[in-house]
């Protein structure tokens, strides 16, 4: 048995019924991350208190002590999450020495969980990018080809679930930043509907779109973190008091009757053919089981990432305001007065991606473009809405492509910044709609993984995993059903 | 005859009298050590979200109310941003263009000042520069996060007196409402002005200047009286006036304006994701409304009417709401409110000054105060025993009505108790029953003197006479 290669959820088990010990679980990990992940790179911190955080599981289990929902799991967490006493760099030189006095809401819930923290993963700068190359500490790489991206901006969350150095991740996504890595690696990314999950502690890019979620080996896995991490939050105001239900009960393998939802737009130019079969023989494959499958539009969906690139930039220009060499992380030692101080600060502190994204929000904030652009791209952005708000009267689910193309290679996007927005296309929209979506393995395209998205109404997410795990199971071909 | 007009209007802030600041739950206490009330949220720390303050909110609508704005059906929050080391965030959680309420006016002296709007906003830190030149700086951040409101005027107001008056009046209601301590010198009450001149009887406003650093009520005369001056004067050169803030320098008394670089400002504003909008609905307004009810001038006029009070005492009761709700409870119970109005402004003002206590928290309840003034009415009770009742009740809390009953203060009425000891006396001082009979007047008042001794005082002093003349009589 490769210990390493068991979900969360058959770790667990084994765990409770002492067949291994958490101890010997955590030092595989550590040994495995020490060997693959020099190159890998998905780690900027590991937790040196983990191994002894891991007696405390074994000591638990063997006194027969009530044991947590998720005890003795080993979780890693994207850099942009607060945990206390550990470093939160967001990737970039501004927080590099930035360690947060207090846990985000996610992370009390995870350890209360009894979950174990493994570190901190690697990301875009601040959550800029697809690729995870705007890291300020070097890129992250493709488990399954390293010469190729793992996505981004969660690319070490997912390319750690993909390579079996963690037993589940949390993620952010603000524009496909969970979903998209997990279609590049392999894995399960679920980005949970606006308000399902407290955004306390989440160092943020785009309040209005960031929402943060499971990264997870598979579906069974993501419900286990969602049933953990969802919930309203006093400290988060837009946080919503909705029942949750027990995610778990929806990992039947049964769809008859269920209308899913199939957009032209997002089939049409732009993706790359082999991704697109891989989609369409899923979709085959759940028609087959009873789901019926429908044609719909989303006929604003072309507006989506200039209206996103307009709304989230603005956001961030304001976000990142606060990084300014004052109070804590990076300080120029180059100044000779207070305006100085900002401005060496800020432009040794930020790398290239987002101090162009600083720039592009402020400049559609800025009186004399702020109707032009923002409130404009806040119009559109109702529209786009309510394309999802009609299309759901006709479908339960919607299913596209993830990503209109598999991993690409280091380096073939860095210098063209509106190429690599692009691979936002089929992620964006769900998040100026608010709506939960999850991304999962749809096979392979010449040993690269290729991923399918599946979004479903607000606080529908039970929806979406009826409909993940009944792919999943019928493209594991039978093994478990 | 002056040949122009003044035209002002103030934003007038006001910090809101919570316990807890406006987006997190830190102290809103005022003089603590530099840094001890903050936490990751008012010290805008990364991750971090605000959540509204509900008690901040509420106290912004009585200053709504108190001042006939109109309650937004729609408000919300907005980010003002510019980068300031005490602003930790940079920028600051405001509002903008969906303020909590507008469209209301103040009257004073039978001008009405028109209010555009009352909005909500935190507060920024506090800079402490260091002595020496090319030193640091610290930054302070116990302000940082504490509510505050801001209520901004049309151009309304037409000499720099009128806008002291205006100040005053707002000053007043929001004191009386416990909607802020409006304390100029610890900061909780700021203003800022706009004045502009222009020829009397022109109808287009003249340039204006923003007027900013006038930290009292007087250096806002003084600032605003400057700068018209200036203005005019510059006008009559011949001179263009420019659109500009300028600061008030209370040393030198005159208004500098600033540099340009520093005015430059696009705040870009917009509504602040972490924040919801909210509505105040008409049942929300309805309870605010019945909170705020009755304002000072209108409860000041009501007394002067009702309870006959002098306009000085109306005043004093009505300054703030608590004494004032004090004395109608007192006024309630006891027909003589001039009575009560003296014993609360007097003893009972001066008691509550020296320990310190607020008259809601006074040991004399309003229902004490009348049995107390029912007593002296009564003859039960002297003005001198009432004095030291009361001290008594401040010293131990104890009712005072308390006090006088078991230490037995009341005066004596019981004319078989008076008789007994009328008796006694008489039994043992036949010398002045002798001087009485020869004639002595004064024999009477030696034993009125010795009776009250053995009274302690209390004998009530018209039965004692009356009754020891009778028994002298009977004795014969
Ligand atoms: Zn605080």
């Amino acid at each position: 048995m490769d210990i390493l290669k068991l979900t969360a959820w058959q770790l667990k088990e084994l765990l409770a019924k002492k067949e291994i010990s958490c101890v010997e679980a955590v030092k595989l990990l550590l040994a495995a991350i020490e060997k693959k992940d020099k190159s890998l790179h998905s780690y900027l911190y590991l937790n040196p208190g983990v191994i002894e955080d891991a007696k405390k599981v074994d000591k638990k289990i063997a006194s027969g002590g009530r044991l947590g929902y998720l005890e003795g799991v080993p979780v890693a967490v994207k850099d942009n999450i607060c945990i206390k006493n550990m470093p939160a760099t967001c990737a970039s030189r501004m927080l590099e020495n930035f360690y947060p006095p207090y846990d985000a809401t996610v992370i009390e819930k995870l350890k209360q969980s009894g979950a174990l923290i493994i570190g901190k993963t690697n990301m875009d700068e601040f959550a800029f990018g697809s690729s995870t190359e705007s890291s300020a500490f070097g890129p992250t790489r493709n488990p399954f080809d390293e010469m190729r991206v793992p996505g981004g901006s969660s690319g070490g969350s997912a390319s750690a679930a993909g390579a079996n150095l963690c037993f589940g991740a949390l993620g952010s996504d603000t524009g496909g930043s969970i979903r998209q890595p997990a279609a590049f690696c392999g894995v399960v990314g679920l980005k949970p509907t606006y308000g399902r999950v407290s955004r306390y502690g989440l160092i943020a890019f785009a309040s209005s779109l960031d929402q943060i979620g499971p990264i997870t080996k598979d579906v069974r896995d993501a419900c286990m973190l969602m049933n953990v991490i969802s919930g309203r939050d006093e400290k988060d105001s837009t946080s919503v008091e909705i029942k949750i239900p027990d995610y778990t009960d929806f990992l039947k393998d049964d769809i008859k009757g269920l209308r899913v939802g199939i957009p032209e737009e997002y089939f049409a130019s732009g993706i790359e053919e082999p991704v697109k079969n891989r989609v369409m023989e899923a979709i085959r494959l759940i028609e087959k089981q009873g789901a019926e499958v429908k044609r719909i539009s989303l006929p604003h969906t072309k507006y989506g990432i200039a209206v996103y690139y307009i709304l989230a930039t603005a956001e961030a220009s304001s976000n990142l305001a606060r990084f300014d060499g004052v109070k804590y992380g990076f300080r120029t030692g180059n100044y000779k007065n207070l305006r100085e101080m900002y401005m060496n600060t800020r432009g040794e502190g930020f790398g290239a991606e987002a101090k162009r994204r600083i720039i592009l929000g402020t400049y559609v904030l800025s009186s004399g473009y702020y109707d032009a652009y923002y409130i404009k791209a806040q119009k559109v952005r109702a529209l786009i809405r309510k394309d999802f708000t009609e299309a759901f009267k006709e479908a339960d689910v919607i299913i596209t492509p993830t990503a209109p193309e598999l991993p690409f290679k280091l380096g073939e996007k860095k210098e063209d910044p509106i190429k690599m927005y692009l691979s936002d296309i089929f992620t964006a929209n769900v998040n100026l709609a608010g709506l939960p979506a999850m991304s999962i393995p749809a096979g392979f395209v010449s040993s690269l993984p290729a991923g399918l998205q599946i979004i479903a109404p607000h606080f529908r997410e039970e929806k979406i995993i009826e409909t993940a795990y009944t792919i999943e199971q019928s493209l594991k071909g039978g093994i478990s059903g | 005859m002056e040949e122009h007009e003044i035209v002002i209007g103030l934003e007038v802030h006001a910090e809101l009298l919570t316990e807890s600041k406006m987006f997190c739950g830190c102290s809103t206490k005022f003089g603590s050590a530099p840094n001890t009330q903050i936490c990751p949220v008012c010290a805008g720390l990364p991750g971090t979200l605000p959540v509204i303050n509900g008690k901040a909110v509420e106290l912004a609508l009585k200053a709504a109310i108190a001042l006939k704005c109109r309650p937004a059906s729609f408000s919300r929050f907005a980010r003002k941003h510019y980068f300031y080391p005490d602003l930790p965030k940079n920028f600051q959680i405001s509002q903008f263009e969906e303020p909590l309420a507008e469209g209301g006016y103040l009257s004073i002296e039978g001008r009405t000042i028109r209010i555009k709007r009352i909005h909500m906003e935190e507060d920024a830190g506090k800079l402490l520069h260091s002595e020496d030149e090319g030193s640091f700086s610290s930054v302070d951040l116990n302000r940082s996060c504490v509510p505050l409101i801001e209520i901004v005027t049309e151009p309304d107001i037409r000499s720099s007196f009128e806008a002291e008056k205006f100040l005053a009046s707002i000053k007043r209601i929001l004191e009386y409402l416990e909607v802020s301590d409006c304390n100029m010198e610890e900061g909780s009450l700021r203003c800022d002005a706009n004045i502009s001149v222009r020829k009397k009887g022109d109808e287009a406003f003249g340039v204006k200047t923003e007027i900013k650093n006038m930290n009292s009520f007087k250096a806002v005369r003084k600032a605003l009286d400057y700068e018209a001056r200036r203005q005019i004067s510059q006008l009559k050169k011949g001179e263009k006036l420019r659109q500009e803030t300028r600061l008030w320098n209370d040393g030198l008394q005159i208004t500098e304006g600033m540099r340009s670089k520093e005015e430059a400002h696009d705040y870009r504003y917009f509504p602040e994701p972490d924040l919801v909008p909210f509505t105040v609905d008409s049942s929300w307004t309805e309870r605010i409304t019945a909170m705020v009810g009755e304002l000072p001038v209108q409860r000041k006029e009501r007394f002067i009417k009702d309870y006959s009070l002098s306009d000085y005492d109306a005043e004093v009761l009505t300054a703030g709401k608590d004494t004032a709700d004090y004395f109608e409870k007192c006024a309630a119970g006891y027909p003589n409110p001039k009575l009560l109005a003296n014993w609360i402004m007097g003893d009972i003002a001066a008691l509550l000054k020296s320990h310190k206590t607020d008259i809601c928290d006074s040991p004399v309840g309003p229902e004490s105060l009348v049995r107390i003034a029912s007593m002296i009415e009564e003859g039960k009770i002297t003005g001198s025993i009432v004095k030291k009742a009361l001290q008594e009740s401040f010293d131990t809390g104890i009712a005072p009505e308390k006090i006088i009953a078991e230490k037995n203060l009341a005066q004596i009425h019981n004319e078989d108790r008076i008789n007994a000891v009328i008796k006694e006396t008489v039994e043992e001082n036949p010398k002045a029953v002798q001087d009485y009979k020869n004639g002595k007047e004064q024999a009477v008042s030696f034993l009125i003197g010795q009776i009250m001794r053995k009274t302690s005082g209390q004998a009530n002093p018209a039965i004692l006479k009356k009754n020891l003349l009778e028994y002298l009589k009977e004795i014969k």
